[in-house]
């Protein structure tokens, strides 16, 4: 049985190593291919001086920290206070931050769109109903990030100390609590930035300029830089999910050190 | 975790507690309120929606009852459901497969963290930049398409076409196997190894085992994370949209056309097809979660 499992075991490992491996593969090859006959990097020559790509990244940029930012401001005190002051209000928090993996992302743009471009709420242009709409889908993971994070500090002694050394709230808040779950902070921070730049339906349908809706368009059309660009964008996806192993891992020990 | 919780519970009773159950009510209103402006008051309209008449705003039935008799949507929720189905099973069993070979195959112990490595970034890698990865691979010019010709086959002349059902869902499974390595990993853990021992020494067979003790253990765990596949598949978007450019009829792609073009003529339609997607959606995260909890049970 042993021997007959292991054989099995290789087999279903290299059929997903092959699945997993050959599409990015497929695509680095094609991004090469730009000039005929000879592999070269033209293609990515070609995106770094594209206008419309530096353009549309850049806003998606622009979106993800402005996304963090007020994911920030409006998750930590609530975790917080929640945390702390008002557990009678945990269950429904936690409904509605999972609300949008319920909510199929077409249909709360859907919603938010119907909803936004009548009176008496027409704001369906602003790029702050846009922002707002990314924080919604990084809630989940926003949320728990910050969450977890305060679970593995003691919320409760840490604002005490703080109290009876005369700290206001915002003290408490900024300079207390916060320091303590930036590791947590940060990898919800990686994760909301990964989420907005990959972001297709939002700025496709709210009519905004941004990196996924750019690269759609772009296979339309042509068929070496849209390879390129979802090399840089495997890169990225890579590196975020990379950072937020690293940071996480050393923010563990660093809190080990720290806490004794 | 229950004496912290009632630690935690009887310490505010020792301070005056009005005056700061005032300011933690301040501090979380923010929240609610973006919650209820961005999240439940638009959700909550694609309800209202669908039970409204466009014209007169009237209760109705009529929309949900138009979406039951109009075949064109009727028939994009099938081929939703259809590939959701099928890549819920194929790649529930696919991931199964792969995670039991990790974990339990007697393999180098290295291959099962860079499994759950690969399976962290694969699960998170979806939407447009994947649709391109399999164009590169096997759009009609695509690099294995080539590779395939040289070899003096075509699958081209052979009935697939990467832009129809089967190429749709070769490139979901993408994303679908990934989640049940994820997810059922843990409870392979569990499968403790004295239950294979003990029924050895009772004098089963491998199939016997199987049968008798590992499958009822897992199997919900299985069939939950199935259904978690079937709502994950049902509620992408982006992935067919970049692929096809938005010429196949799945719901999500009809809702999207539906946003920007009115293409069914009467926005009550549309509501109504969005509430189909909610409730499908509710009742496999709902499934998911019930059938999860009875794993839990084994384990500790």
């Amino acid at each position: 049985m042993r021997r007959g499992g292991q054989v099995w075991a290789w087999f279903w490992m290299i059929l997903g190593i092959l699945y997993f491996f050959l599409p990015l593969l497929a695509t680095f090859l094609f991004s090469l291919r730009a000039k005929l006959g000879v592999l070269s990097f033209q293609a990515y020559e070609d995106v770094f001086t594209d206008p419309d790509f530096i353009y549309n990244f850049g806003y998606s940029v622009f979106w993800g920290v402005l996304t963090i930012i007020v994911g920030i401001l409006l998750f930590v005190p609530t975790a917080y206070l929640i945390r702390l002051r008002l557990p009678q209000f945990r269950s429904s928090v936690e409904f509605i931050t999972l609300l949008p993996f319920v909510i199929p992302a077409i249909v709360f743009v859907f919603g938010l769109v119907r909803t936004f471009s009548q009176p008496p709420f027409l704001i369906v242009d602003s790029p702050a109903l846009l922002v707002a709409a990314y924080t919604v889908l990084a809630m989940p993971y926003m949320y728990r990030a910050v969450d977890t994070g305060l679970r593995s500090i003691d919320v409760r002694t840490l604002t005490e100390a703080a109290q009876s050394l005369g700290a206001g709230w915002g003290t408490i808040l900024f300079r207390v609590i916060l320091p303590n779950i930036r590791v947590a902070i940060l990898s919800g921070a990686f994760l909301s930035f990964a989420i907005v730049i990959g972001e297709l339906i939002l700025a496709q349908y709210l009519v905004k300029p941004a990196f996924a809706p750019y690269l759609a368009y772009l296979i339309q059309q042509k068929a070496y830089e849209p390879a390129a660009m979802a090399v840089i964008s495997f890169a990225l996806t890579w590196a975020f999910l990379g950072i937020i192993q690293f940071v996480g891992r050393g923010g563990a020990q660093a809190q080990i050190g720290g806490g004794r | 975790m229950t004496v912290v919780d009632n630690v935690e519970r009887g310490a505010p009773n020792a301070r005056p507690a009005r005056t700061k159950l005032s300011w933690a009510w301040l501090g979380v209103m923010p929240f609610f309120v973006f919650a209820f402006a961005f999240l439940l008051y638009p959700s909550s309209t694609i309800v209202v929606g669908s039970f409204r008449d466009a014209r007169t705003h009237a209760f109705t039935f009529k929309n949900v009852l138009a979406l039951l008799s109009t075949p064109y949507l009727i028939n994009a929720y099938w081929l939703s459901i259809k590939i959701s189905l099928i890549t819920a099973l194929g790649g529930g069993l696919f991931g199964f497969l792969l995670a039991y070979s990790a974990i339990r195959g007697g393999l180098p112990r290295f291959m099962r963290s860079s499994l759950m490595t690969f399976c962290g970034v694969a699960s998170n890698f979806a939407g447009v930049p994947l649709a391109f990865a399999f164009i590169a691979l096997l759009s009609p010019s695509g690099e294995l398409t080539h590779l395939l010709i040289s070899l003096g086959f075509n699958p081209y002349y052979h009935g697939f076409t990467l832009y129809t059902f089967w190429g749709l869902s070769l490139v979901y499974m993408y994303f679908q196997f990934p989640l049940m390595v994820l997810i059922i990993a843990p409870a392979i853990d569990g499968l403790r190894r004295e239950w294979l021992e003990a029924a050895e020494n009772l004098g089963a067979s491998s199939l016997q085992y199987w049968r008798y003790v590992a499958l009822p253990i897992l199997l919900p765990a299985m069939l939950g994370t199935m259904i978690l596949l079937f709502g994950n598949a049902f509620g992408a978007y982006a992935t067919a949209f970049a692929l096809t450019g938005g010429q196949v009829n799945l719901v999500t792609i009809v809702i999207g056309a539906e946003l920007t073009g009115d293409v069914l003529g009467d926005a009550g339609l549309g509501y109504a097809l969005a509430l189909g997607m909610v409730v499908v959606m509710a009742l496999a995260i709902a499934g998911y979660t019930l059938l999860l909890r009875r794993t839990e049970r084994w384990l500790r």
